[in-house]
């Protein structure tokens, strides 16, 4: 028994390690934002203050911060839209089958595998070789969409792996077309994996680098932003930054999950209510 | 476009009406452009310029072969692919240690599903923020006044900062760990979670120890999800260039660090030869990974 426990205890320092591993330097950072004018790249850290962070809201003190990070934030909308919407209709396709699923199906999956710089590198040249101007709001929106894409397919797939197609049968003997089968059928049952997808949408182009690096035209999103600033920036404005894109990822992230985990349970509620009705 | 009565059908129908056929092409068409238009074309487009003259201001439409002659003859090819794939293999072999070690106490350890769900989490949640924030981030750790130096020094261990815990190969194999780690667990995790916990009580009726059950029935079983998160792994750390060069300050090289100064050097041609190499020899070795590993049962 006693043999056991420290065994379990074992396992449990294990994941404890691992844990500390992924977030320990993401803290450490975040608290060396909040040193003192004096502060430097390391600890101890040197007093307390709001002073790098502020720095990064001055208007031309560190590159363009601003711009960057509207730019990236909308890219990261507009991405999060499109791969749920894009991502969606084609799990529906794969389901019923069309002409080409098989070839589309390999295509999305070297989406994941072709080394990022080399999609970068040909929507670069594509481009060019076309007379076009590559810009965020283009070149790189279609960039990042070959990276989150394949994601969003994937998690279609799981989800119809698991979905009762009687449910959209009942529906349609009912009468209901197409589209009243979608609204009022499959997305409320699925909504919370499509919150899901939106999510890796958001998440993965708002950090994307090397997609960016050559399909993102004149105007630098974020994280072109910040990487150009480690060899420039030699004081806590970088962490300051740092903290801030990360401060915004979690809030992204965690409203993301409350709003899944809220709608799972007003869907097992009104589940067991139903059963309680039958009965 | 309203439903057509035939395309009445379960999910996967033996053979699906012409109607219910061109609908579902329909609604595969916004992907399938997406992925031709900036995956198929571009890709396309550098295996074309792979074949190009250039000169110190321009690429000549052309098809010459002398961008692969001089890449195959460069003796720096090779010493770049084998650094490449030992950081790759290094890298490979401590996600795999780290992925089925977490999926495993995530799985069998951790009783509670609430549990197993919020700490799941815990795990997955730093995949979703930026990579280049999370390699800055070893910055204060690693530096020559970081922590580790400062721990070492203060308790009389060493007398002087190490030198090879930031910018060298070993802060490029830790950052690649760090960022990683995740595509293994994940994959690992989704395997040991449909195994079926009668085949471990009947491992254990037999007489099989723990460590028995671990090595000779877990491990096999989630043999496919070890392969997908290779798969990531191996195709992360042979295209990246970011981490390499971030993280070894600029000193240590790797095939994707050399064909982004190439492309910095505007030598377009045999950046686009060097890429096409480098994603022939990725796909190769996920051709062979699939040969060893039957994948398509996850998917």
């Amino acid at each position: 028994m006693i043999a056991k426990a420290l065994t379990n205890w074992f396992f449990y320092a294990l994941l404890g390690l691992f844990i500390i591993f992924l977030y320990g330097p993401m803290f450490g950072i975040i608290l060396l934002s909040f040193q003192g004018p004096e502060g430097g790249l390391t600890f101890p850290m040197n007093g307390m203050s709001l002073h790098w962070i502020g720095d990064l809201f001055k208007e031309q003190r560190v590159g363009d911060f601003q711009g960057s990070f509207l730019r990236s934030l909308s890219l990261g909308l507009l991405v999060s839209v499109l791969t749920t919407v894009f991502s969606y209709a084609a799990g529906l396709a794969f389901r019923r089958g069309f002409p080409g699923a098989t070839f589309l199906f390999y295509l999305t999956v070297t989406s994941l595998i072709v080394p990022s710089i080399l999609v970068s590198l040909g929507i670069g040249l594509t481009f060019s070789r076309l007379g076009l101007e590559t810009h965020w709001m283009t070149s790189a929106l279609g960039a990042h969409l070959t990276w989150t894409l394949p994601f969003g397919l994937l998690i279609m797939f799981a989800i119809f792996n698991r979905f009762d197609p009687s449910y959209e049968e009942a529906a349609r003997d009912l009468g209901a077309s197409f589209f009243q089968v979608q609204r009022m059928v499959v997305i409320p049952m699925i909504a919370p994996s499509l919150i899901g997808i939106a999510l890796f949408g958001f998440t993965l182009s708002f950090d994307e680098f090397a997609r960016t690096l050559l399909s993102g035209g004149v105007k630098n999103t974020l994280p072109l932003e910040i990487f150009g600033m480690t060899t420039t920036v030699t004081t806590p404005t970088l962490y300051a930054l740092g903290t801030v894109t990360t401060v915004v990822s979690f809030t992204v992230i965690l409203v993301s999950l409350a709003v899944i985990a809220v709608l799972n349970r007003r869907s097992a509620a009104s589940k067991s209510h139903g059963s309680e009705a039958a009965a | 476009m309203t439903s057509n009565p035939t395309t009445i059908s379960t999910g996967m129908p033996p053979r699906p009406s012409f109607w219910a056929r061109l609908q579902g092409g329909l609604l595969a068409l916004p992907l399938a452009l997406v992925l031709l238009t900036f995956l198929a074309v571009p890709v396309g487009i550098v295996v074309a310029v792979s074949f190009w003259d250039y000169n110190d201001w321009e690429v000549i439409p052309d098809f010459v072969t002398f961008n692969y002659v001089e890449l195959f003859t460069s003796r720096l090819t090779y010493i770049l692919y084998a650094k490449t794939l030992k950081f790759a293999f290094l890298v490979w072999a401590c996600t795999l240690v780290i992925g089925v070690m977490v999926a495993y106490v995530l799985t069998f350890r951790i009783r509670s599903t609430k549990w197993q769900i919020v700490l799941f989490l815990v795990c997955t949640i730093p995949f979703w923020t930026s990579n280049i924030i999370r390699m800055i981030a070893w910055i204060p750790v690693l530096g020559r006044h970081g922590l580790v130096n400062g721990f070492l020094e203060q308790t009389g261990l060493i007398g002087s900062p190490i030198e090879w815990l930031l910018y060298s190969e070993f802060a490029v194999i830790l950052a690649f760990v760090h960022l990683y780690a995740l595509f293994m667990v994940v994959p690992v995790f989704n395997s040991m979670a449909r195994i079926d916990t009668s085949l471990l009580e009947a491992a254990r009726d037999a007489g099989a120890s723990g460590i028995q059950t671990f090595f000779m029935v877990i491990l096999p079983l989630c043999r496919p999800g070890m392969a997908i998160g290779s798969i990531f792994v191996v195709a992360l750390v042979m295209g990246d260039f970011v981490t390499v060069k971030m993280m070894s300050g600029g000193q240590a090289a790797s095939v994707g660090v050399a064909l982004r100064n190439e492309i910095a050097l505007l030598q377009y041609p045999p950046a686009s030869a060097a890429a096409v190499i480098l994603l022939l020899f990725v796909l190769a070795m996920i051709y062979g990974l699939t040969r060893i590993v039957d994948i398509r049962k996850e998917l």
